[in-house]
C-alpha cells in the first residue's frame, strides 16, 4: 500500500491479510493462493503488509475492550491515511470487525468477504475455474464459519464459488442458519475449551465426515484450524482433506 | 341467586384485574431499571419484524408439526377471547348467550368455530403433554438441564393442564345448555345444537333439569374463573411470552448478529490515550461506576425484557455448541437466571419502599457463573433460534466485559492473547516485523 501511496495511485482493493493469513503456517498457504488468483485476474490491489495490526475481534470478544479499540483506531488511522476505500479478506473475523464495529470507530469502508469477491470474479469471468486439478466428481461439503453466516447473512457466496468447481457439492445436516460452529469463536481459540465431555470440533468433524465428502471447504482460518486437527483426532488426514475456498480454486486454475 | 352470581363474578373480575394491574406495573418497573438503550428507530421494519415473527409465528414454523400445533393453540387463545367477551357481559349483566339474539343463525355457527379451536388447542396441549413428560423431548429434561428442574418443569406442564381443563370445561358447558334447550328448560336461549359438543350430548343423558344446570353453571364458572386465575398466573409464569412476544419482537436488533454493541466511554479514552480529538470538547469523559455488567441494572431494558418474555423452550440450549458437547452454558439458564435475579430485585424493591437495597448478590457470580459465559464461542445459534427474538449472547459478552475489564479475571491463556495484542498486535507470539513474509514465496516465483 505504502509504495502505490508513493506513487500517488490507489488500488482496486485493498487485501486485508488478517493474523492468521500473515502468521499461521497453513493460513498463509491460503493468502498465498487468494493472491495468485488476484494476478491472475488482473485486480490492482494492495496489501498494509507491516502496517496492518490485528482488527481486535478476539480481545472484543473476549470483552477486553481496551484493547479492541486501540488495535481497531490505530487501524482505522493507518486506512483512512491511505484513503482506503474498499477491503476483501479472507477471514470472517476480519470481515465482521471492519465491515460491522469500524464504522462507529470512524471507519467506513465496503467490506467483502473472499467467498463474495470470488464469487464476483467468477460471475464477470476475470476468473475462469479450468486448466488445472479437475473436481468433477469429487464429494466436498461446506463448513459455514458463523461469523460468515449468522452474524452477517452470508451463505450463498462460498457455496457459488464451490459449485464452480462442477464437484458433488454434498451439505451437512446442520447447514446455513443452523450451521454447528467450529469451536473456535468468541476467543475461545485462545483458551483451552471449558470442562465438558467432548470438544467442538469433533462433533462439527463427526458431522462432516458423515457425509463422506473427501474434502471439507472452510471459508475462515479458525475453522480451518478446528477442522484439520478434528480430522486428525479422527485419523482421516489420509482421506480427506480441509481446504479453504481460494485454495480450491486456485488449484482448479492451476496456480 | 342470578344476583348473588353476579355480584360474586364483578368481585372476582375487579379482583383480577387489580392484580394483573398491578404485576404489570411491577415488570415494566423492574425493566426499566434497565440501562437506556435507543431501539425506537426504523419503525416501519419494527412493525413489519413484529407482524412475521409473533403475529405470523414465523420462526415456529421452523419445525412444521411443533409449528402448527402452536399455532393451534395461539390462534385459539386469540379468538376464543371473543367467547370469553361474551362470557364475561353474560357475567356482569346477568344474562346467558348474550350474542345469540342478535347474531341469530350464525351464532352457533360463530360457536362451532370456537368448540373447534377448543377441539385444536386440547388436542394440541395434550400432544405437548406427552411430548414433556412421554416422549421426554431432550432439551425439556430437568435430568438433561439442570435449569429445568423444579418449578420450570412443573409450570410448563401446568399449563397445558390448565388449558385443558378450560376447554373440557367449555365443551361440556356446551353440550349441557344444548341437552337443557332440548328440555325448554327457561333459562337456556333457543341456539341448537353446536357442531362438535352435540357428540357430548350423550354424557348428559337421562340427567334432570336440576342436576343440568347445576353442572352447566359448574362449567361455566370453572372456565371463567379458570381464566381469570390464568390471567394472573401467566403474570408469574414462562406463559407471559404471549404478552412481551409482541413487544420484544419490536424491539428486537436490526444491525447484523455479528455486531458488538460500542463503548463510548472507552473509545473517549483511548482517544486520548493516541493523541486523537474527544468528542467530549474541554469536559473530562465521566468514568462510569463499572465496565461491563455485573448485576442486572448494568444490562440494557431490551435485555431485561428479553428474560421475561423467554418461554424455557430451550432450541437455543439445543443449538448451542458448549451446551451439545457438555459445558456448562446453557443459554436458556442465562435468561432464566437473569430473570429470576430480576424477580429477587424486584421483591427486595417492594420490601424496600420501592429502592433497592444492596442484597449483597449480583447476576455475575451468585446466578451465572464465570465458568458458563467463558464456554461461549459467540456463534450466534441461540440468537437463530430463538422464536420471539431474544438475545442470550448480548448478555454473556456484557458479563464478560464486566469479568475481564472490571474484576480483571481472565483466563492465563486470555492474558497472554491480551498481552500479545498488545504489544505486536497479534494475538500469538510473533514479530510485527514478520508480518509480510508470506509474500516471500511469491517474490522468489516472480523472475
Amino acid at each position: 500500500m505504502a509504495e502505490l501511496a508513493a506513487k500517488n495511485e490507489s488500488p482496486e482493493v485493498l487485501f486485508w491479510v488478517g493474523c492468521a493469513g500473515s502468521f499461521d503456517d497453513r493460513y498463509k498457504k491460503v493468502t498465498v493462493a487468494f493472491v495468485k488468483i488476484l494476478n491472475k485476474a488482473g485486480i490492482k490491489f494492495a496489501v498494509l503488509g507491516t502496517e496492518e495490526s490485528c482488527t481486535g475481534d478476539p480481545a472484543r470478544r473476549a470483552g477486553n475492550e481496551f484493547t479492541f479499540q486501540m488495535l481497531a483506531m490505530s487501524n482505522i488511522q493507518v486506512l483512512n491515511m491511505y484513503g482506503v476505500k474498499k477491503i476483501v479478506t479472507a477471514c470472517p473475523h476480519c470481515f465482521n470487525t471492519l465491515k460491522n464495529e469500524y464504522p462507529e470507530l470512524g471507519g467506513h469502508y465496503e467490506v467483502v468477504h473472499h467467498s463474495e469477491f470470488l464469487q464476483g470474479l467468477i460471475n464477470e469471468d476475470r476468473v475462469r475455474v479450468e486448466g488445472g486439478e479437475t473436481f468433477k466428481g469429487r464429494r466436498i461439503t461446506f463448513h459455514d464459519s458463523c461469523y460468515l453466516g449468522r452474524a452477517n447473512d452470508v451463505y450463498e457466496a462460498p457455496r457459488k464459488v464451490l459449485e464452480a468447481l462442477d464437484a458433488d457439492l454434498v451439505e451437512m445436516k446442520r447447514c446455513r442458519t443452523k450451521g454447528l460452529c467450529c469451536g473456535a469463536g468468541g476467543g475461545q481459540m485462545f483458551k483451552e475449551p471449558e470442562a465438558g465431555k467432548k470438544d467442538v470440533n469433533i462433533e462439527r468433524v463427526e458431522e462432516a465426515l458423515g457425509t463422506g465428502a473427501d474434502t471439507i471447504a472452510v471459508a475462515c482460518p479458525f475453522c480451518m484450524v478446528m477442522m484439520t486437527d478434528g480430522v486428525k483426532n479422527k485419523e482421516k488426514e489420509d482421506s480427506v482433506k480441509v481446504y479453504d475456498l481460494a485454495e480450491l480454486i486456485a488449484r482448479a486454475e492451476g496456480l | 341467586m342470578a344476583l348473588i352470581q353476579q355480584i360474586i363474578f364483578i368481585a372476582a373480575l375487579g379482583t383480577v384485574a387489580w392484580l394483573v394491574v398491578r404485576r404489570i406495573r411491577i415488570i415494566s418497573a423492574i425493566i426499566r431499571l434497565g440501562r437506556a438503550e435507543d431501539r425506537n428507530d426504523q419503525p416501519a421494519k419494527r412493525w413489519a419484524v413484529m407482524f412475521r415473527v409473533a403475529l405470523g409465528q414465523k420462526k415456529m414454523f421452523d419445525r412444521p408439526l411443533i409449528g402448527f400445533l402452536h399455532f393451534a393453540v395461539y390462534a385459539g387463545f386469540i379468538l376464543i377471547n371473543i367467547e370469553v367477551l361474551e362470557i364475561t357481559l353474560d357475567g356482569l349483566l346477568g344474562k346467558h348467550r348474550l350474542f345469540a339474539p342478535f347474531l341469530g343463525s350464525f351464532y352457533p355457527f360463530l360457536l362451532g368455530f370456537f368448540e373447534f379451536l377448543a377441539i385444536s388447542v386440547l388436542l394440541a396441549c395434550t400432544i405437548f403433554l406427552i411430548r414433556r413428560s412421554i416422549l421426554k423431548v431432550e432439551r425439556l429434561q430437568p435430568s438433561r438441564h439442570r435449569e429445568m428442574s423444579g418449578w420450570p418443569q412443573l409450570d410448563g406442564k401446568l399449563i397445558l393442564v390448565f388449558e385443558i381443563v378450560l376447554m373440557i370445561a367449555i365443551l361440556t358447558m356446551n353440550a349441557a345448555d344444548s341437552v337443557l334447550q332440548d328440555l325448554g328448560s327457561e333459562h337456556y336461549t333457543r341456539t341448537g345444537d353446536f357442531f362438535f359438543s352435540q357428540f357430548l350430548k350423550p354424557v348428559f343423558e337421562g340427567w334432570n333439569e336440576n342436576s343440568l344446570i347445576i353442572y352447566e353453571r359448574f362449567a361455566w364458572w370453572l372456565h371463567i374463573l379458570g381464566i381469570f386465575v390464568f390471567a394472573v398466573y401467566l403474570t408469574y409464569s414462562k406463559h407471559l411470552h404471549i404478552v412481551l412476544a409482541f413487544p420484544n419482537t419490536y424491539f428486537s436488533r436490526l444491525i447484523p448478529k455479528g455486531k458488538m454493541h460500542n463503548m463510548p466511554e472507552i473509545t473517549n479514552e483511548v482517544k486520548m490515550m493516541l493523541g486523537l480529538e474527544t468528542s467530549q470538547t474541554g469536559e473530562v469523559a465521566a468514568v462510569p461506576e463499572r465496565f461491563g455488567a455485573k448485576d442486572v441494572q448494568d444490562l440494557s431494558w431490551k435485555n431485561l425484557m428479553d428474560a421475561y418474555s423467554c418461554t424455557e423452550c430451550g432450541r437455543c440450549t439445543a443449538a448451542c455448541p458448549a451446551n451439545m458437547t457438555g459445558k456448562k452454558l446453557s443459554p436458556r439458564k442465562i435468561m432464566m437466571d437473569t430473570r429470576d435475579r430480576l424477580e429477587d430485585v424486584g421483591k427486595n424493591m417492594l420490601a424496600n419502599g420501592g429502592e433497592f437495597a444492596d442484597d449483597g448478590k449480583s447476576l455475575m457470580g451468585d446466578y451465572i457463573l464465570n465458568e458458563e459465559i467463558l464456554a461461549c464461542t459467540s456463534c450466534n445459534a441461540c440468537v437463530q433460534e430463538c422464536p420471539v427474538l431474544i438475545n442470550p449472547l448480548d448478555i454473556i459478552l456484557q458479563l464478560r466485559r464486566y469479568k475481564i475489564m472490571d474484576e480483571a479475571q481472565a483466563p492465563g491463556s486470555w492474558n497472554m492473547m491480551f498481552q500479545n495484542l498488545d504489544t505486536n498486535q497479534a494475538p500469538w507470539k510473533f514479530s510485527p516485523g514478520d508480518r509480510f513474509n508470506w509474500a516471500n514465496e511469491l517474490r522468489q516465483e516472480q523472475p
